[in-house]
């Protein structure tokens, strides 16, 4: 059977940690910073567990300040 | 497979929307206007229409929409949008015009802006951000506000004794012989998003055909205005603004 495999890019400056994306992700990939901060002071998300990825972009679409890139690739 | 290895162009599934533009917004975390901004963003680019796309944002949390979306834009003072977005279109009536307003700006001071709008099938589109709250002046009560909803200015609780019921304009709009399509949608889950996008479409389709006035409210969280955080003010509004704010089309009647 064909494999997805998905990958995220999260642009951590525009990111306002808000935790929508992580409650959205399906395999919990994501998390938000538990200390560090970006510039303005958010504790911005980040791909805690990258291989988990099925690149269904569930994160994406309920990001509010358009922050992640969703790819995906179809291993065969 | 290394995450190298997957982030090439080709693999792209999900980007910021081009006619997005860089400048961060200015909304809360976790605030709906954002997920709403790209909707608009994405649809217009998909229609090709970046071109004459006229949009009115009049006061409001969306009054700055005018710096992160690379469109037209033109400023409407309190409530007026829909009277603003009547002279852009018939001016120009090949351009897409539509609103983009809050509920304290549609529901309370354009009440009548918004309903002789629609009553005379401006073609229009009109996206409407129902948060229960007036969000940009510190979370006060709203005609949309729930019973017993906590407000800045009811801390006990909307009473409909005192301050009457929620009003459901959406509801009142649908009666019009107007207005074309008016719909409810709410952006807080993925497959919401995908649905409150075809919406946004069809209204900006409608407008540029010349059926009538689209309304697409969107039924959305304030979650600084509510004093919660943004994953529980969704499920605060699953739980509570849908019973009083059903998600669905309630007029579609565009084979005019």
């Amino acid at each position: 059977m064909a494999k997805v495999i998905g990958a995220v890019e999260i642009n951590h400056e525009r990111c306002k940690g808000c935790d929508l994306c992580v409650v959205a992700c399906p395999t919990d990939v994501l998390s938000l910073q538990p200390k560090e901060v970006n510039n303005r002071g958010y504790h911005y998300a980040y791909t805690a567990n990258p291989e988990k990825c099925i690149g269904c972009a569930s994160c994406a679409l309920v990001c509010p300040d358009a922050c992640i890139e969703v790819y995906r690739v179809v291993e065969k | 497979m290394k995450p190298e290895d997957i982030k090439r162009s080709e693999n792209k599934v999900y980007c910021k929307p081009e006619l997005l533009n860089d400048t961060p917004m200015h909304y809360c975390p976790g605030c709906s206007h954002g997920v709403v901004h790209k909707l608009v963003s994405e649809v217009i680019k998909e229609m090709g229409a970046e071109h004459i796309a006229i949009g009115v944002a009049p006061v409001g949390c969306a009054v700055f929409a005018y710096s992160y979306i690379d469109i037209d834009w033109i400023e409407a003072a309190h409530g007026r949008a829909p009277a603003v977005a009547t002279g852009a279109k018939r001016l120009n009536p090949s351009r897409l015009v539509f609103t983009y307003q809050g509920d304290g700006d549609l529901a309370a001071i354009g009440t009548a802006e918004t309903i002789h709008a629609a009553n005379r099938g401006e073609n229009i589109a009109i996206i409407f951000i129902n948060n229960a709250i007036y969000g940009m002046t510190g979370g006060q009560m709203a005609p949309t506000t729930l019973e017993g909803q906590v407000t800045a200015t009811t801390p006990y609780g909307r009473r409909v004794d005192l301050n009457g019921y929620p009003l459901k304009i959406s509801n009142l709009l649908a009666q019009l012989p107007g207005t074309c399509y008016v719909t409810r949608q709410a952006v807080h889950t993925p497959a919401s998003v995908r649905k409150a996008k075809a919406a946004i479409r069809k209204a900006f389709e409608n407008s540029l055909a010349g059926h009538g006035t689209s309304v697409v409210e969107i039924v959305s969280t304030c979650n600084s205005g509510w004093k919660m955080s943004p994953a529980k003010s969704n499920e605060w509004m699953v739980e509570h603004m849908f019973p009083e704010y059903p998600l669905g089309d309630l007029k579609n009647d565009t084979e005019r």
